[in-house]
């Protein structure tokens, strides 16, 4: 035994990886430390978000003075350590495992949905054989639906045992095992249990190859046809990290995008589900306006003139703002509603809360809406019959709130700030200025926790419409209620000037993975 | 002894003393030989003291990897946490049965044994992981169980010593790769039999995560006479020219061999005296071919290369094969080594646990090819690709069972090229493999 090596970092671990220093925390295993030096090693098995498996020793990597190549998933730093990933002895290894993945896996990348982002496919391009000295028949095993939204293809597994791990540790679900033994081994199903539980669709992510497939997204794209923008799942106010996936200006996929302080690596079914509305072509798309007794097209400004107009010749004027809007948009109506001395209010749509019980605080959460506590912050506040003061005389702004907006008593004025024009507003609005959805502009919204994260445009809007901060900054202009920027970044730092609990914050300082309220960390401190 | 056949002369009956003899399996016929005085000796000395005596007799694990027995012993120590012996009755390398007889014929040898190991080790509760084929053995372990529990030599007060000592016997539910210590432990807490990744090593996070002992029958066996006769009496029954072996050695004979069945001899015993006359040499009017020395999983050796070997760790290491189990296979010139070398793949492939790439495919695949060559079906580039297939199976998996299906065809290779050209039809450069008749197989 050699005497313990002084750390060249105290509290630290420094070793060398490819020919590059790295100082890592202790126990860090070698992916993780390669990938701070930039340097990836090739895995299978492994997942940051999931425990060590050590199983398709794809990582294999030589470490000086171990006496074979070791699994660098399984392996943890050591000071003074010498790891080569690109060696003869290494390269000679995964070019072996690769060789084994593939004799018994069909090469219909062609026509897999997984062609374009498998590691497989990845790994073999980069390193390799270019033929095959397999001649027998491959393993053959039927497909099978696994349940919600998974379909199994065995023939291309390589049982890389994620999705097992991934139902047993973190969904506390075990839905997934390995059955049979040797080469006969696939992922099975335990008797009478399905993919149901509401955090299972992440195993298709999960899924290295293309075993598991989603059957909503099934032959719909390839991978290398999709646009990506990162973005946040709307769908409740957990605020999971998302990447909206488009083709043709129609988003086709929702992936989950990595936040180890939101979502780790996951996003629930509802949220992967939930696309559909984006695309919705039954659009608001154009301004119109009240002329004589009926609605016509009408252009921005005369449009914007004639809301202006009715706000500020009404009795009382109330704000029905959906807690799904952004930041922005949000703060800028709170404007209006300050210069116009006009009550705040929303409804918000509730559900079952669903936990991921292996990752704290991440759960489908009750609150169906993205940005209740960004509501709550500009002054909205929560009611069952928002409407239920409305009097004649007054003026009603409903600003993209889908709301069940029912019965509008005579003589109540209408302003629609929104993406559609409910039948039932018809009679009553005097203006309508169509916004862009929240996956056709820019923004922020603050989740349950007070985290302030910015999701980007990901797709064109229909026609006339505008960025909803846009077309809520001129309407607050014409008011009179000030003058405010065109752009959201432009208006997030007005808002952070404004309102205190957004001190110091930028688009930039938020960057993609955003940050708590700095009023929160002060309060938490 | 050499049962089922009389006890030869040469032999060193130690832990195989009383095989044959229907009266020790009882608890009144054991004691009666002096059965459980050295677990009474033990329970009243200090832990490290028997691991200590242990430790100077040179004892090393009898299951295959030879680790020194007290040395693994003294890794645990009195850390207040629940220490775990396991007690590896599994057995499942092809041709050795030597735990076999020990649990049939002396069950309570196995019984004190595991108590004393307990007690060596700080723990109160061993485990016996029997596999399941072994239908007689576990009846008669259970038994012996049952007794000693009722006599008072097990249980919360074990011989009066106020110390608790159990023991569970499990039953496997039949996988060779359980008899792979870490697959034993996960099979034992209700899993799937799978190898675990070391580190944690078993004597930091064992068995229900707890410090965990594992050792071998023969291994505790041996362990009772080091403790009742001494660790110089123990070094004395072996070759005095190898030290790092030691004692006495149950080897399984079996195959094409004149008297097939367990043998115990001294550590360094030549291995053609062993053969050739205690064992009685080849069937009449046939001569060896090739012999695996310690169970399938070890390098092929040939006949000349065994007549000087002596058996023991190093000995047969030198020979070019490892001990191993000590189940020694002999293959009379009769055999086509390419069909036995095809057999053992073939189990090999059956058991892979399927966890590690190389073993799950590379198990499988081997085995195709072998088969394809013993078939008549093989091209001489077969054989370069099954040497390439087992170069990058051999030392890159989790456990040894992917090495171990390599090791006989690397080895059979090497030995036996020429039958396995000889079933290459000449001058053939590729193949059409009959895809959908051999799909249905």
């Amino acid at each position: 035994m050699t005497a313990p090596v002084a750390p060249a970092n105290p509290g630290m671990v420094t070793l060398t990886i490819e020919g590059r220093i790295v100082v890592v925390p202790p126990g860090t295993n070698l992916i993780e430390a390669a990938k701070t030096a930039g340097v990836l090693i090739p895995h299978y098995c492994y997942h940051p978000s999931l425990p060590v498996a050590g199983v398709c020793r794809m990582c294999l990597v030589e470490v000086e003075k171990f006496p074979k190549l070791t699994p660098a998933c399984a392996t943890s730093v050591g000071e003074g350590q010498v790891v080569h990933v690109h060696s003869d002895k290494a390269r000679e290894a995964r070019k072996g495992v690769l060789e084994f993945l593939l004799i018994n896996h069909p090469l219909d990348c062609p026509i897999c949905d997984q062609a374009g982002e498998c590691e497989l496919q990845d790994y073999t391009f980069a390193e390799g054989r270019k033929d095959s000295r397999y001649m027998e028949p491959k393993r053959f095993n039927p497909m099978e639906d696994f349940g919600g939204d998974v379909l199994y293809v065995p023939n291309r597994c390589i049982l890389c045992t994620r999705c097992v791990r991934f139902m047993d540790v973190m969904a506390k679900d075990p839905v997934l095992n390995v059955s049979e033994r040797g080469d006969r081994a696939y992922i099975g199903k335990f008797e009478g249990r399905d993919l149901t539980h509401a955090w299972a669709g992440n195993v298709v992510d999960l899924c290295p190859v293309g075993a598991l497939l989603s059957k909503d997204f099934l032959n719909r794209a390839r991978a290398w046809e999709l646009d990506r923008a990162a973005s946040v799942c709307p769908s409740c106010s957990q605020g999971c990290n998302v990447m909206l996936e488009t083709r043709d200006n129609v988003v086709v996929r929702i992936r989950p995008r990595p936040n180890a302080a939101v979502n780790q690596h996951f996003a629930c079914d509802v949220g992967r589900m939930n696309y559909r509305w984006i695309n919705r072509r039954d659009r608001l798309e154009y301004p119109v306006a009240r002329t004589a007794n009926a609605l016509t097209p009408a252009s921005w400004s005369e449009a914007v003139q004639q809301a202006a107009a009715a706000i500020g010749g009404a009795t009382h004027v109330t704000v029905l703002a959906s807690p799904s809007l952004s930041n922005e948009t949000l703060f800028l109506l709170s404007r209006i509603a300050v210069h116009v001395g006009a009550s705040s209010v929303m409804t918000m749509e509730r559900g079952d809360e669903v936990p991921l019980p292996g990752v704290p605080d991440l759960s489908l959460r009750a609150e169906r809406v993205a940005n209740h506590t960004g509501a709550a912050l500009f002054g909205s506040t929560e009611s069952d019959a928002p409407l239920a003061s409305l009097a004649a005389g007054d003026v009603l702004i409903v600003a993209d709130a889908a709301a069940s907006v029912t019965t509008i008593p005579d003589g109540v004025r209408v302003v629609v700030i929104g993406t559609v024009l409910h039948e039932s507003l018809l009679p009553h609005v005097v203006a309508a200025l169509p916004v862009c959805n929240f996956a056709e502009e820019d923004g922020t919204f603050t989740n349950l926790r007070g985290r302030v994260q910015r999701f980007l445009q990901a797709k064109a809007a229909p026609a006339q419409a505008r960025p909803s901060y846009r077309v809520v900054g001129e309407l607050a202009t014409a008011l009179g209620a000030g003058s405010f920027p065109p752009l959201a970044a432009d208006v997030f730092a007005v808002m952070a000037a404004t309102f205190p609990a957004f001190t110091g914050m930028t688009y930039r300082t938020l960057g993609l993975q955003g940050a708590p309220l700095p009023l929160l960390v002060e309060a938490s401190a | 002894m050499g049962y089922p056949h009389l006890s030869h002369g040469r032999e060193t009956p130690v832990i195989s003393k009383y095989f044959g003899d229907a009266e020790a399996r009882t608890l009144a016929g054991w004691q009666a030989r002096g059965g459980y005085e050295v677990l009474r000796q033990a329970l009243a000395t200090d832990p490290v003291d028997v691991q200590n005596v242990v430790k100077d007799s040179g004892l090393r694990g009898r299951g295959g990897a030879g680790f020194p027995t007290g040395v693994k012993w003294s890794f645990m120590k009195p850390d207040g946490k629940t220490h775990y012996l396991c007690i590896n009755a599994d057995e499942s390398e092809p041709g050795t049965f030597k735990d076999r007889e020990i649990m049939r014929w002396t069950p309570h040898q196995l019984v004190e044994g595991a108590a004393v190991a307990a007690h060596a080790i700080y723990a109160e509760t061993a485990y016996i992981y029997i596999r399941g084929e072994y239908t007689e053995p576990i009846a008669r372990v259970r038994e012996a169980v049952r007794e000693a529990y009722a006599a008072g030599i097990l249980g919360a007060n074990a011989m009066g010593s106020g110390k608790r000592v159990d023991v569970h016997v499990h039953k496997g539910a039949g996988a060779y790769i359980c008899g792979e210590e870490t697959a034993l432990m996960n099979s034992l807490e209700g899993r799937r039999g799978n190898p675990r990744i070391k580190p944690p090593f078993p004597a930091v996070a064992g068995l229900f995560a707890q410090p965990t002992t594992i050792n071998n029958v023969e291994t505790v066996c041996a362990a009772i006479h080091v403790l009742r006769n001494g660790a110089d009496w123990y070094k004395s029954l072996s070759s005095p020219s190898n030290p790092k072996s030691t004692g006495t050695k149950l080897f399984s004979v079996c195959g094409n061999v004149a008297r097939p069945g367990n043998y115990e001899v001294g550590m360094g015993f030549s291995m053609k005296e062993f053969l050739w006359d205690v064992c009685g040499g080849p069937p009449p009017g046939r001569s060896f071919k090739a012999i695996i020395p310690g169970g399938s999983s070890v390098p092929i050796l040939t006949p000349e290369e065994c007549e000087g070997a002596v058996m023991d760790y190093e000995g047969i290491q030198a020979a070019g094969s490892l001990l191993g189990s000590g189940g020694v296979i002999c293959f009379d010139d009769t055999q086509d080594m390419v069909r036995q070398i095809a057999r053992l793949a073939r189990f090999y492939a059956h058991e892979s646990c399927a966890q590690c790439t190389q073993c799950r495919e590379g198990t499988a695949w081997t085995t195709k090819i072998l088969e394809r060559i013993r078939d008549g079906q093989g091209t001489m580039k077969d054989l370069d690709t099954l040497l390439e297939i087992a170069d990058n199976m051999t030392g890159k998996t989790i456990c040894v069972l992917s090495d171990s299906c390599a090791t006989p065809v690397v080895s059979g290779l090497k030995k036996f090229r020429h039958e396995f050209e000889a079933k290459i039809p000449k001058n053939r450069s590729s193949v059409m493999v009959p895809s959908f008749t051999t799909a249905a197989a």
